[in-house]
């Protein structure tokens, strides 16, 4: 069969069940006792299995079950939920996520059998107190203090009550058999659902079934191990219940006992109706949280009604709606002539609509921060156990979205970032300790909205920079002179810290120190148009900040004339706008500044960085569109101002992709390209 | 035995003749408002607005270390698509497209030395006519992202 056409959407599917499997497992943590979480976990392997056992991976259906099978004893209690326990159920879904790579380079699940893992999964079956083996005398010994049924106690698993003796009765007494019968499936049964649906199917035929254990539905849901009792009433005889059920594939043991009125004898009114309700209590407070989780599980499934759309697709309408924008302001431009009434009113509304459109069609591929940062709790929680330090990670603004392309690219930097944090950054309890620090090292992981810009920091209270060590080693590695460095600001040194092969750790580790990650981060984020600082107090702590823009927008634009060249500046980005005399600008060791209100800010003149031949020579006033990056200013001095419109950010393509002082370009109204000035690489 | 055949598009720089494959060529344009763009290399003129599209272009001139000329009414730009990148070429004109079969075309390894073989394939021998063949991939080769 080919299960080819399947492979993508088990895959997805796959990814999604793993990464709230991986959420499940940590909540599973810090709460072992939480029914819900282990409800919605196996809930989750279940699925899992069927999907594997659709598409013939066995080994990764071998895998689930295995889980399956820890997963039931710990919702019955058998087992607890401890430490080896939680680590072996993480290796699992390591291992599964390694199923699932493997399904996405080749197709297949690959030789890979984790029998260790297995090995693991029935040891603690096998530790736990009621192991299947045992079970029968467990319950049977609980039965002889509870339900103070006497000595045929071993034959008897069901717990019978006072409704249940009257039927029992009743039937005796119509010379009907009553029968428990035990049905025992094979331990490789994949299907067990399936397999006790014919079996009751075949027991229908003969007979009537009376009660089942577990009960019908949990039957059907496979919430059971590998066997089921149920009584039935009937005409035929054993012989015959035998027979027909060990011709059914798959089952490895039947077991018919007569039920007499001897078994009945000690169901005593009261006694046993409380032993009902007490069976009945913990059944209903078990489905009470299974339907809660049931609900919750519905209302997650409520607001994430979702759509997979191929991204080809999203981008074909999102470049329909940019050209819808252009043609737009071209109307604009058109109707100068003879602007009535109407046609004003009638551009406003398109104006209004077509920016509703855009800003739908923009959140259509924003994906929250959340994709990316929910992985992270798990990895430092793994990097805390491998470098013994104890680390807690924060987490806010998760809901704060990106571009889904750049969200693609964004977490293997931040994966650097925060293992450095944690290897350099955080010290070992016993050294925070000493330093009167507590002994939990903290990172803090920060996404927000800045103007048109989303950032993310990573901030730590480790140790922080000791800027005087860069320095050492900058002259050490023989970048700078030794007075040259001497020079530098704190800043200049830690940008250093970005050059590759760079690195101030003595000793390599497995994590980092080898100088190759931090030149690696920077030039992906830069790559993504963005801009990574580091900010450092030595004893204190670091703090990485990454902005991002958000691209394939649509924005407002302040269209300026430099020289003879048109050029759009994002309004976003600008403070003010001044008018300037010559005079004014000052120079302060080598920089042109200027005063502006009680601020010192730095002028910069976009003919120089842009290469633009000057046009006019001496003017009386000089334009001055005051720019803001973060919390710095800067003074660009451009010739003239053409006027504020709202422009479609293209890209300059592949091959001018990389060039510093433009984020893209964009099309005027009158057909001309006007290119788009990076605030941020000139500031 | 049908030798395999190609066709080219073969344009003009004064008076030399130069040929690419067809199948890369998008579209031939008239001459239109090149945009500058700050900081790239001498030979890449800027970008062009093509229905909706920004696009790069070069002048071939200035890439093979020619002079460059006015342009006049015969100068074209063509757009070619390789690997999926669009990019413009400002040639002197464009004449016609000719057949070649692969046996007509040789190499240049041995004629001469020149950092502008860099860009060319081979040249092609055709009634009288000597037509170098451009190699676009190496033609963008330095500016496509690593």
């Amino acid at each position: 069969m080919d299960m080819n056409q399947y492979l993508d959407v088990f895959v997805e599917e796959s990814k999604e069940h793993l990464q709230s499997l991986n959420t499940s497992l940590l909540e599973l943590e810090k709460d072992p006792n939480n029914i819900t979480v282990l409800n919605e976990i196996f809930r989750v392997a279940h699925t899992l299995k069927g999907m594997a056992g659709t598409m013939g991976f066995s080994h990764m259906t071998n895998l689930t079950h295995d889980m399956e099978n820890v997963l039931d004893a710990l919702r019955s209690k058998r087992i607890k939920a401890d430490m080896a326990v939680v680590d072996i159920l993480f290796k699992c879904l390591d291992a599964l996520e390694g199923y699932v790579n493997e399904v996405i380079s080749t197709g297949g699940e690959g030789e890979q059998e984790y029998k260790e893992i297995i090995k693991s999964l029935t040891d603690i079956l096998d530790k736990s107190p009621n192991t299947k083996t045992q079970i029968k005398k467990k319950k049977a010994k609980k039965k002889t203090e509870d339900n103070s049924i006497a000595q045929n106690d071993k034959e008897l698993r069901l717990n019978l009550n006072i409704y249940d003796k009257n039927v029992i009765l009743k039937a005796i007494e119509e010379s009907m058999n009553v029968f428990q019968i035990h049905v025992e499936l094979d331990k490789k049964c994949l299907l067990k659902a399936a397999r006790a649906f014919l079996i009751f199917q075949t027991l229908d035929k003969y007979s009537e079934i009376m009660k089942s254990m577990p009960s019908v539905e949990d039957i059907e849901d496979e919430r059971f191990d590998n066997s089921f009792t149920v009584m039935v009433i009937t005409k035929h005889d054993a012989s015959l219940f035998e027979k027909e059920l060990n011709s059914v594939a798959e089952v490895r043991n039947v077991e018919v006992v007569s039920i007499t009125e001897k078994h009945t004898e000690n169901i005593i009114q009261g006694e046993d109706d409380e032993e009902y309700l007490k069976e009945e209590k913990p059944d209903t407070a078990a489905s009470d949280s299974m339907a809660q989780a049931q609900k919750t599980g519905t209302i997650k499934r409520l607001t994430n009604k979702t759509v997979r759309v191929d991204i080809d697709r999203l981008d074909v309408l999102m470049n329909l709606v940019s050209e819808l924008i252009i043609i737009k302001t071209r109307l604009d431009d058109v109707g100068t002539g003879e602007k009535t009434n109407d046609y004003i009113t009638a551009l406003e509304n398109l104006e209004r609509i077509t920016t509703s459109l855009h800003d739908a069609v923009m959140k259509v591929r924003m994906v929250p921060v959340e994709n990316v940062f929910n992985r992270f709790p798990r990895m430092v929680r793994d990097i805390s156990k491998e470098l013994e330090k104890d680390i807690v990670l924060y987490m806010s603004g998760e809901e704060t979205e990106l571009d889904r392309t750049v969200i693609d690219e964004i977490g293997e930097p931040l994966i650097h970032i925060i293992r450095n944090s944690a290897d350099h950054g955080l010290e070992k309890p016993e050294e925070r300790a000493a330093k009167g620090k507590s002994k939990t090292g903290s990172i803090w992981l920060r996404a927000y909205q800045d103007g048109n810009n989303v950032v993310i920091e990573v901030e730590d209270d480790g140790m922080g920079i000791d800027v005087e060590k860069v320095r050492k080693k900058i002259i050490e590695r023989g970048f700078e002179e030794e007075e040259a460095a001497a020079n530098m600001t704190a800043n200049e040194v830690i940008g250093y810290l970005f050059e590759p092969n760079f690195s101030t750790a003595d000793t390599v580790t497995d994590l980092s120190g080898r100088g190759v990650g931090l030149d690696v981060v920077k030039t992906k984020i830069e790559a993504l148009g963005g801009t990574i600082e580091l900010e450092t107090e030595f004893g204190k702590g670091s703090k990485t900040i990454i902005r991002l823009p958000l691209t394939l927008a649509i924005i407002q634009a302040l269209l300026v004339m430099v020289g003879s060249e048109k050029y759009a500046i994002p309004l976003s980005s600008i403070r003010e706008i001044n008018n300037i005399y010559p005079d004014d600008i000052k120079n302060v060791r080598n920089q042109e500044v200027i005063l502006l209100r009680d601020m010192v800010i730095p002028i910069i003149r976009l003919h120089d960085i842009l290469g633009v031949p000057p046009e006019k020579a001496d003017q009386k006033q000089l334009t001055c569109v005051v720019v803001k990056k973060g919390d710095k200013l800067s003074g660009f001095i451009v010739d003239s101002l053409i006027g504020q419109q709202e422009i479609v950010i293209k890209s300059l393509g592949k091959l001018l992709a990389g060039i510093r002082c433009v984020a893209g370009a964009t099309i005027l109204g009158d057909g001309n390209v006007a290119l788009i000035i990076d605030v941020n690489s000139i500031a | 035995m049908e030798a395999e055949k190609k066709q080219f598009v073969v344009f003009c720089l004064d008076t030399e003749e130069y040929g690419a494959d067809i199948n890369k060529v998008t579209i031939i344009e008239r001459s239109m408002n090149i945009t500058r763009v700050p900081m790239t290399p001498p030979y890449i003129k800027g970008v062009i607005n093509l229905r909706g599209e920004i696009i790069p272009v070069m002048s071939l001139r200035l890439k093979l270390g020619l002079n460059e000329i006015d342009e006049d009414d015969d100068t074209r730009i063509i757009i070619f698509n390789v690997d999926n990148v669009t990019f413009g070429v400002i040639v002197d004109s464009v004449s016609e497209v000719m057949q070649f079969e692969d046996i007509q075309i040789e190499g240049v390894g041995n004629i001469i030395s020149d950092k502008a073989l860099d860009y060319i394939s081979g040249v092609a021998k055709a009634k009288e006519k000597l037509v170098t063949i451009i190699n676009l991939e190496k033609l963008i080769a330095e500016l496509m992202p690593a």
